[in-house]
């Protein structure tokens, strides 16, 4: 939701990065103000899920120029966890597996850390059950993922409902969903989306970053961007996706350089 | 007997301590007992500690343990229950317990009935005699083993555990070998003979009360008849200035199902070698977990061997290795000619914490038949930096992060563990050894 007195959460300016001294972010812009849902859509190769993975401080990405500041903060400044601890989150289009490692032990253990970090209450394991039981109701989800190994032997759908929890768990101010409607059927989508939609409030922020116009019709954004070669291209609101579904990516590509053509 | 001849070979003085208090061992009431010490000996004969120059030792230097003396066990440590609760397991209700490798009767919850056997050797009727009799020394060879054949030599002490036809134990026995004295020589004994179609599951755990160096030298065989089930455990959390060099022997008839995890933690340096000889239609699940820091070696050398049709077998083999320590896998697995549609998966798991952690992997596959179903790989590796950065990306720390995950990559093995109190306690131990979790 777009709000007059919102705040601005995140400012990118002229970002570039490299992976393995390739550039994939080429000069990107990028605000969120608090209180908005943005859709990052493009072709596949784009740069979106580097984008995503750069803002949570991947150690493989290399930024090479361009400033992020969070709640004008400098983000670059940050490892990973501080960007966790100041409220920064990353959905992941692929979560890792923790054989071993009970789902509900390790969710208490990154809740009670960032607790610790926000000088507020730590939850020991009874009131812990009680919290998360809470949070797993939003997502449909069965108290046995709390007893089972984190992510293992979790379906696609279980691992993105695992992720959303951990945003629920972690109340982030900028929550970046990179492809968590990939390997989604409807009834998952609708759930997550569901889930999603009662985190968000005027306080926080939501970057989807998504292929498919289908999740957008769950979650629906107030800007949507086109990005293409490490760069957003164009920004529109959620009728942009519909046009992107039936046109492709194709013509915005045209666009952008027949406007640079008559800019140069 | 021929233990006065041994003691003239000359440049053998290393062996000739260890064998010291053999001549003045009493006879056995078992007359083959006696005949197989003493076959034993004749192969000390001509049998040396193996060096650097021996291919199935290039990677172990012994010559930390042979540098050092260490005597025959002369008076066994009187202990209390007391000293020795806290390695307890509460489903393990019939335990034996051996003090620097000697058998400890107050200490021990003995089973015994008709039947039914878990007992030192000495208590054996002469029914329960004969029922060992084709399996002790029978399956671990001593011929090329010197070890084995110290141990054989100075058989004394057995555990000895008898299942009987179509028997099934529910609850776990527990063998409890405990360390006390320093620089003494201990050569501990097993025998589980499971007869058709009966089932049971054994820990073999090797424990220390003091931090103090000492050599413990066990053999175990275990005889699995046709359709028996048989679930081994074994652990070995010696004192960190141990030697523990250790073999066992399995031999499974047809059909019948060998499950065993095996957990080295502790000693200085350690040698596991495990042996399992596989029937027609037989079954094995061999898993295993080295957990080291320090200068510790800990080496694992396990033959898998697939001598008649339909054979599975399965193995996963993980070393963590931090500080300076050194990991050694050697996993054979043969497919004899004949041992048609044998199917047989390996794995080598590695995790290096440090730059100076060394790991020495060697799977090999050695196939004579032309149906089969074989695969094997190898990894050595440092932690996945996708894997740190997702757990840092919830608020851990760097450091918390990677003891996480080193924690749950030794926790697939001990999952594997099928007896609750001592699954959770190692974890325990993983967790602390690691340094995971608050």
């Amino acid at each position: 939701m777009i709000y007059q007195d919102s705040k601005t959460l995140l400012e990118v300016r002229g970002l570039r990065a490299t992976v393995n001294g390739v550039e994939i972010l080429k000069g990107l812009d990028f605000t969120v103000k608090s209180g908005e849902v943005h859709a990052i859509m493009g072709p596949n190769g784009s740069g979106k899920s580097t984008f995503a993975k750069v803002l949570a401080g991947h150690t493989a990405y290399e930024v090479t120029a361009g400033s992020v500041l969070f709640e004008g903060k400098n983000l670059l400044d940050l490892a990973p966890e501080e960007r966790a601890r100041a409220g920064v989150f990353l959905a992941f289009q692929y979560p890792i597996e923790i054989p071993g490692v009970a789902n509900s032990q390790f969710l208490r253990l990154t809740y009670n850390t960032v607790q610790a970090q926000r000088g507020q209450e730590e939850l020991d394991p009874l009131e812990f059950d009680d919290f998360v039981r809470e949070k797993m109701k939003l997502l449909e989800m069965s108290p046995d993922f709390l007893g089972r190994s984190v992510n293992e032997g979790f379906s696609g759908g279980e691992k993105k409902r695992n992720e959303i929890l951990q945003m629920a768990l972690l109340d982030p101010r900028l929550a970046i969903l990179d492809e968590t409607d990939s390997g989604l059927d409807i009834d998952a989508l609708r759930i997550v989306s569901q889930g999603v939609n009662q985190l968000a409030n005027r306080e926080n922020a939501i970057v989807l970053v998504t292929h498919y116009q289908r999740l957008l019709n769950y979650i629906v954004p107030d800007f949507v961007h086109v990005m293409e070669a490490g760069r957003i291209i164009k920004t529109g609101d959620k009728s942009l996706a519909l046009e992107l579904e039936t046109r492709g990516y194709d013509w915005v590509a045209a666009e952008h350089q027949a406007a640079m053509a008559v800019a140069a | 007997m021929s233990a006065v001849t041994s003691m003239r070979r000359p440049a053998a003085g290393y062996i000739e301590t260890l064998l010291a208090g053999q001549p003045q061992m009493r006879a056995s009431p078992l007359s083959w007992i006696n005949t197989l010490r003493a076959q034993a000996v004749r192969s000390l004969d001509v049998l040396k500690v193996p060096t650097l120059r021996d291919e199935e030792w290039r990677f172990t230097d012994l010559s930390p343990l042979t540098g050092l003396s260490f005597q025959p066990v002369r008076s066994a440590t009187a202990l209390r229950a007391a000293d020795i609760e806290q390695f307890y397991l509460e489903e393990a209700t019939t335990r034996l317990v051996f003090v620097d490798g000697v058998y400890a009767p107050q200490l021990s919850t003995t089973l015994a009935d008709d039947s039914v056997m878990v007992a030192n050797l000495s208590s054996a009727g002469a029914a329960q005699a004969a029922t060992i009799e084709p399996h002790l020394g029978r399956h671990a060879a001593f011929g090329d083993n010197v070890f084995a054949a110290l141990n054989t030599a100075l058989l004394q002490d057995v555990a000895v555990i008898v299942v009987p036809r179509n028997v099934t134990l529910t609850a776990p026995l527990h063998l409890l070998f405990v360390a006390t004295q320093a620089e003494v020589a201990s050569h501990p004994r097993c025998l589980l003979v499971a007869e058709p179609n009966s089932s049971v599951t054994l820990i073999e755990d090797y424990v220390a009360l003091q931090d103090t160096a000492y050599f413990v030298n066990p053999v175990t065989e275990i005889a699995l008849a046709d359709q028996a089930h048989v679930k081994h455990i074994r652990i070995q959390r010696d004192s960190a200035k141990a030697f523990h060099i250790a073999d066992c022997a399995v031999s499974l008839e047809r059909s019948s199902n060998y499950q065993s995890v095996s957990v080295a933690l502790g000693a200085k340096i350690s040698r596991y070698n495990l042996n399992v000889r596989l029937a027609e239609g037989a079954e094995c699940v061999v898993d295993g977990l080295a957990l080291i820091a320090d200068s510790q070696l800990a080496d694992t050398h396990t033959s898998i061997d697939h001598t008649q049709p339909n054979g599975v077998s399965r193995q996963l083999h993980k070393c963590i290795v931090g500080g300076s320590a050194h990991a050694v896998f050697n996993g054979k697995i043969m497919v004899r000619q004949g041992a048609q549609r044998t199917d047989s998966v390996q794995s080598s798991r590695n995790l290096l914490l440090t730059s100076k952690a060394q790991v020495n992997t060697k799977p090999q596959l050695e196939i004579f038949a032309d149906d089969v179903k074989c695969a094997h790989g190898a990894t050595i590796g440092q932690l996945d930096s996708d894997e740190v950065f997702y757990l840092k990306s919830r608020g851990l720390s760097d450091s918390v992060a990677r003891n996480l995950l080193t924690y749950a990559f030794g926790a697939e093995i001990i999952e594997r563990i099928p007896v609750a109190s001592l699954k959770h306690r190692l974890e325990l131990k993983m967790l602390e050894q690691t340094g995971s979790l608050p």
